[in-house]
């Protein structure tokens, strides 16, 4: 049914010219011959979907044209939650990007002017123009990943926390059993101990590779007067053992601090476990005490920013936007100033002005319709931003960080196959972007 | 939609490596094809019929070997294979809008072919009745049944009620495979305490958890109550839900038992989730996904069939429900769009052991075909997760697959989206079913 109409509109497009004098006429027909191969892949290719998308938002969820909705559709765009994020952040991007990326090219075009290697250092920020948004969505998401041991930014950010915080020894660790409880950060033996007692610190959770190196067979050490004795053992052999007790198979966790406190908290002594796991604080006063292992012993290690995650997603991404385009910028910039007159910046230069003074009041102003055209081509880049979002943001949070542009492919292709919807939305974008573009389109007449 | 790309590229892998296991498997697939070529040919039929498939690459070359086979018995029928890709839904709602869709499609979808009957678009396949109710058990008759008729055959199907675990790490805690949910529950504390988180969760891609809940609401309240949630006559407010994602708790809740951690489950994909449990050393010790898995494992890591990984039926969670060791599979349903005596020969000769046999003997195939051997599988994993396909008393497909798209199969939105939530913030399990059921009701709503 459709497919008809579709071949059948471009003669119709293409219509022979109207009647006149043969002179005319034959010019009129000349024309029009050259003109139709052009106006046909226009009206096939431009005119007919874009006629097509706009009737078909005002249809519903399947068919060719489905039934007819009203503006059932664009009533969705603004209650549906996915739909008003995706406006939402489209938002912050317009809001962000355009004004960084044509200030941050605009600081690299003037610094360059004045710079050795100006053309290896353009180069440099030229270079991510060169590679496609999808495949430095795939480069980004790979150095947010939140493990430092995959991400390249947590793992520098990794180096810096842990110079300040080391992981401690046993970072897994976990209790064996109830009598030892956490506590700030710590284990605590929950029983109280006096002298000539034995206390057992069983921890689990710690993967044979783990076990500090040079452990040997944990041992119970058997109580002696004034002092009190224990051992601190990875408490887990194949199949679980028995919690609380020392068995064969079971290794001593050498290094561990271990603090002997009074009731009240305060330290009385300290001292670090043996390769069998013993400790042995000796000549204790008589008194109720209690053992436990340090915070500093299962600080974890620097467990990385969540990038990707749902709050930090969207500056993420506009961080790798601005990254792609900071380089256009420059050369586009760089471009006007090269063609800017030398002799006004010289004749301000000789009136006494300061460099900044040239900049602020001489160079951005004579820069000011190069600046636009970037401005306002990024705000139109922006608005139709899609590739980088769908390559590099997860997919748990890409709900997160959804774009009007995805939104629409989203609803329409994505599984939902919502094409009323999806082309409401399209319709919506086009709508955006018209004004932008009607700006665009009377600077270039102006120019002209 | 997702899943299919994966489950694709992992058969994919899978094939290759495999087939090096298949020794001892080749007099069973030697008889299948002298089975086929005894059968009479029958050259009075001729026509061509188009074929619009998911299958790329091995898996198409696999499909290409059943259309050999069929070309034995029929050899003036002429089947053209047109391998879609993952677009397939996408690329026959726009093929029917111009009203021009193939002779036949392979629709992963029950939902979509759902949709195509009820707009009249498929032809029902009832001449093949007596071959599919001979060769398949009465449930899977019923999974191709619509509105009271025939019009899918199921042809290949793919096991996700399996537990995928790493041997060494088992090996190091000290446990086996567990039969019972309370087994599985105990094995995890077991492998915790030895250092090796349990689960391996891929959060990123919202199907895994889907997956994982329908297991469990599979197995503790059998395929009736299954199916009755699947097409929303229960709530998903209702007791039966509440219940098992409280189960579904256990294992998501339990932060320092998961791999990375919640925040590192919700950012790792299905793929990250196996490379996760089955490098060195493992980041956790199991993975509740399907068949697929393994082409995962044998491409991505170095693990081993046998030595380094192995599979388990899911864990019975209520011996006592119909559905204790029923399979959730996701199935490969065959659709015509025409009726010709062509049509009708290749559907009947697909509903047969040969056309099965072709691909089964390859690997990266399962069948409801109850003719289809045992033996004939490549390898003995193949032969433990695909068997249990044709023995398994109840059979359902995929929920998701089922559900309106715009809940059960969209980025980030509807279930996937809120399993999300529930995996970031497991304690609020009613609120997270409130949220289910607003979703669904939505969804549903629109569907009609």
């Amino acid at each position: 049914m459709s497919a008809g109409e579709v071949t059948a509109e471009p003669p119709l497009a293409a219509a022979p010219p109207p009647s006149g004098e043969p002179g005319r006429f034959g010019r009129y027909a000349a024309g029009a011959v050259f003109l139709a191969p052009a106006l046909f892949l226009l009206v096939v290719w431009m005119v007919y979907p874009a006629v097509y998308t706009i009737v078909r938002s005002f249809f519903g969820q399947s068919g060719y044209l489905g039934h007819w909705v009203g503006i059932a559709n664009y009533k969705r765009l603004f209650t549906t939650a996915t739909l008003t994020t995706a406006i939402k952040n489209n938002a912050i991007w317009v809001a962000v990007v355009p004004a960084l990326v044509t200030a941050i090219g605009l600081i690299f075009a003037v610094l360059t002017e004045r710079v050795r290697w100006a053309v290896a250092f353009k180069t440099v920020v030229f270079l991510p123009m060169a590679i496609s948004a999808f495949a430095t969505g795939v480069t980004w998401r790979i150095m947010y990943q939140q493990d430092p041991g995959l991400g390249a930014i947590n793992a520098l950010s990794r180096s810096v926390a842990d110079a300040f915080n080391p992981s401690g020894v046993l970072s897994n660790a976990l209790p064996s059993t109830p009598a030892l409880q956490a506590k700030g950060g710590g284990l605590v033996l929950k029983t109280p101990l006096a002298p000539g007692g034995v206390a057992l610190l069983g921890v689990t959770g710690i993967a044979p590779r783990d076990v500090p190196k040079g452990a040997v067979q944990a041992v119970r050490p058997a109580p002696k007067p004034g002092d009190v004795v224990g051992t601190v053992w990875r408490d887990f052999k194949p199949g679980g053992g028995k919690p609380g007790v020392v068995e064969k198979g079971e290794l001593g966790l050498p290094g561990v601090t271990v603090d002997l406190r009074t009731t009240a908290g305060k330290v009385v002594k300290s001292t670090k476990t043996k390769a069998d796991g013993t400790f042995d604080f000796r000549n204790v006063a008589a008194g109720s005490y209690r053992a436990d292992i340090g915070a500093q012993t299962f600080a974890k290690p620097f467990g990385g920013f969540s990038w990707l995650g749902p709050r930090l997603i969207t500056p993420s991404l506009l961080i790798a936007y601005i990254w792609i385009w900071a380089g256009f910028s420059m050369v586009v910039i760089g471009a006007g100033l090269a063609a800017m007159p030398r002799e006004v910046l010289e004749a301000a230069r000789t009136d006494g002005a300061t460099e900044w003074q040239v900049f602020r009041r001489v160079t951005v102003p004579l820069l000011a319709p190069v600046l636009s055209v970037v401005f306002i081509t990024m705000i139109i880049n922006v608005l139709k931003v899609f590739d980088l979002v769908i390559s590099l943001a997860p997919e748990s949070t890409q709900a997160n960080a959804n774009v009007i542009a995805l939104a629409m492919w989203r609803t329409a292709f994505g599984g939902v196959n919502d094409f009323g919807t999806g082309s409401a939305i399209a319709v919506f974008l086009f709508l955006l972007v018209i004004p932008v573009l009607a700006l665009n389109i009377r600077r270039f007449k102006r120019e002209v | 939609m997702r899943s299919r790309l994966i489950r694709g590229l992992g058969i994919a892998a899978l094939i290759v490596p495999l087939a090096a296991f298949a020794a001892g498997s080749g007099s069973a697939a030697r008889n299948g094809a002298a089975g086929a070529q005894k059968a009479q040919t029958h050259a009075a039929v001729s026509g061509t019929v188009t074929f619009d498939g998911i299958w790329t690459g091995a898996e198409a070359k696999a499909f290409r070997k059943v259309i050999a086979a069929f070309n034995k018995v029929y050899p003036n029928v002429k089947i053209n294979y047109k391998p879609v890709g993952n677009n397939v839904p996408t690329v026959l709602a726009t093929a029917i809008a111009g009203g021009h869709p193939p002779d036949m499609a392979d629709i992963a979808q029950p939902g979509l072919v759902k949709q195509f009957a009820d707009q009249g678009h498929l032809k029902p396949i009832t001449y093949a009745k007596p071959v599919i109710a001979k060769n398949f058990a009465p449930a899977w008759q019923q999974l191709g049944t619509y509105n009271g008729k025939l019009y899918a055959l199921v042809f290949k199907a793919a096991n996700k009620s399996i537990l995928w675990y790493n041997v060494p790490a088992f090996k190091a805690a000290g446990v086996t495979a567990p039969k019972t949910w309370a087994q599985m529950l105990k094995v995890a504390k077991t492998l915790r305490a030895s250092g090796t988180p349990a689960y391996s969760i891929g959060g990123a891609d919202g199907w895994t958890l889907t997956d994982l809940f329908e297991n469990l609401y599979l197995r503790t309240y059998g395929p009736a109550a299954y199916n009755a949630l699947s097409a929303h006559k229960v709530k998903w407010t209702s007791k039966s839900v509440i219940n098992v994602l409280k189960m579904m708790r256990q294992v998501l809740g339990d932060s320092a038992n998961l791999a990375g951690g919640t925040s590192g489950a919700l950012q790792y994909g299905f793929n990250d989730s196996v490379t996760n449990a089955f490098a060195t050393p493992p980041k956790a010790a199991m993975v509740f996904e399907g068949d697929f898995v393994a082409g995962v494992i044998l491409s991505s890591t170095k693990a081993k069939p046998g030595t380094g990984f192995n599979a388990a039926p899911f864990p019975v969670t209520n011996p006592k429900s119909p559905g204790a060791n029923g399979v959730e599979i996701g199935g490969d349903l065959f659709v015509t769009f025409r009726d010709t005596p062509a049509i009708r020969a290749f559907v009947k000769f697909l509903s047969t052991a040969p056309a099965a046999n072709a691909w089964a003997k390859l690997g990266g195939f399962g069948t409801g075909n109850k003719y289809v051997k045992p033996s004939i599988y490549p390898d003995a994993i193949t032969r433990a997760t695909e068997a249990p396909i044709s023995t398994a008393k109840s059979v359902v497909f995929d929920m998701s697959d089922q559900q309106p798209a715009s809940f059960g199969s969209t980025t980030g939105q509807g279930e996937w989206g809120i399993f999300q939530q529930f995996l970031k913030n497991p304690k609020n399990v009613t609120g997270i079913a409130k949220k289910l059921e607003a979703a669904a009701t939505a969804a549903y709503k629109k569907s009609k």
